[in-house]
């Protein structure tokens, strides 16, 4: 019997995984924080990780979780998709969230988080030199993402927007 | 402070300071929709951030959050949880008004938000005030922040002060039921997520600092 199901893998909550077609992968709920999708397309190879804050410098913690930091996880995203054989050079990126979800008087940094996730997760892709095919960030909604490597697509749900592909 | 190092007695604390918030929460409520409203023992959960959202039925579900920022000695952030349904209703036992829904079509409808917006004050000022007279912490809360959207989106902003920390919370979790309505009554939820540095304020307040 052939096994035609594909299997969704889940990232949470400053979390990353890798798939390879047929499976997708999805990361559910982003609000201010950023979905990060790294792929190959011919390879049909992707990597995503759910980003929370912008950077591990300003971390008060003493057992960093590195996923959870856009300068740390995006390193990790990549060395592992070195590891299964891609090249740097090969990859592309596509990203979604960083919405702003509450519009908060006190100018607390930590409100527009949103925003300082997209502009980390942007440096830090261009340090790699790995290029963002499209992206759809910001606002004042949630967002519920799911890449196929097999197309490369980027599906995004929201609850107010109706639903797109990127 | 480690999460994980909590003793019961600490637990405990926290535990009746879900109560006695939801308590006098839970009277306002009354008054506000004319029914008895009772509430649930509340929960204090040691979660990581992934099961938080599972707390209120996954990342994806559609919520309704008032969202307020606790200013003052002990500062957190204390959501009050509804599903679209019990908003609705709440807003129709407020106004009077059956035909009133939280939107006309696509457009958001002002007065059930600010009906809403208001009945979010009512409640959390009832339970921020009944927190702070327990611990003798003074706990102002902010001007209401509303969203209707996945759970994931709006518990996110509550976590970011905690995650610079750990990646649990401490969340106390109460929930009010509507007497009468079980099956479709208005039932709400609070959420009181303390900042890392509140809970050695309130500890102490309540001389239990020491971990026994």
């Amino acid at each position: 019997m052939i096994n035609n199901e594909h299997t969704i893998v889940k990232v949470g909550i400053a979390d990353l995984n890798i798939v390879s077609a047929p499976d997708c992968i999805r990361t559910t709920g982003l609000g201010s924080c950023v979905g990060v999708v790294l792929y190959n397309q011919p390879k049909q190879i992707a990597g995503m990780a759910h980003i929370m804050l912008p950077n591990s410098k300003l971390a008060k913690q003493t057992n960093l979780n590195l996923y959870k930091y856009a300068d740390t996880a995006i390193d990790i995203l990549v060395d592992q998709l070195c590891r299964k054989g891609l090249r740097k050079s090969s990859l592309q990126a596509k990203l979604a969230g960083g919405a702003q979800m509450f519009q908060f008087s006190s100018n607390n940094d930590m409100m527009r988080i949103g925003q300082r996730n997209i502009e980390a997760v942007l440096q830090k892709l261009a340090e790699h030199h790995i290029p963002v095919i499209a992206s759809d960030v910001g606002g004042n909604f949630g967002r519920t993402i799911e890449f196929d490597p097999a197309t490369a697509n980027l599906r995004i749900k929201t609850i107010t927007k109706g639903e797109e592909i990127i | 402070m480690k999460y994980e190092q909590l003793s019961l007695i600490q637990l405990d604390a926290l535990r009746e300071i879900g109560n006695i918030g939801a308590g006098n929460a839970a009277t306002s409520m009354s008054k506000l929709i004319q029914k008895k409203v009772d509430m649930e023992v509340p929960n204090i959960n040691i979660v990581a951030f992934d099961e938080v959202m599972e707390m209120v039925g996954g990342a994806e579900n559609l919520v309704v959050g008032i969202l307020f920022e606790i200013h003052g000695k002990a500062p957190g952030i204390v959501y009050l949880l509804f599903s679209l349904e019990e908003a609705e209703l709440l807003v129709k036992q407020m106004t009077n008004d059956n035909s009133m829904t939280l939107y006309n079509g696509e457009e958001p409808n002002s007065i059930a938000f600010s009906a809403l917006q208001e009945a979010g004050n009512i409640l959390a000022g009832s339970y921020l005030s009944a927190l702070s007279d327990f611990t003798n912490i003074n706990m102002q809360p902010s001007i209401p922040h509303l969203s209707i959207d996945m759970a994931g989106a709006i518990l996110t902003v509550g976590l970011l002060p905690i995650s610079e920390f750990t990646d649990y919370a401490i969340i106390i979790n109460t929930k009010m039921n509507d007497v009468q309505g079980e099956h479709n009554g208005v039932n709400g939820q609070f959420l009181l997520l303390p900042s890392p540095e509140s809970f050695t304020k309130i500890f102490q307040a309540l001389g239990i600092q020491d971990d026994k």
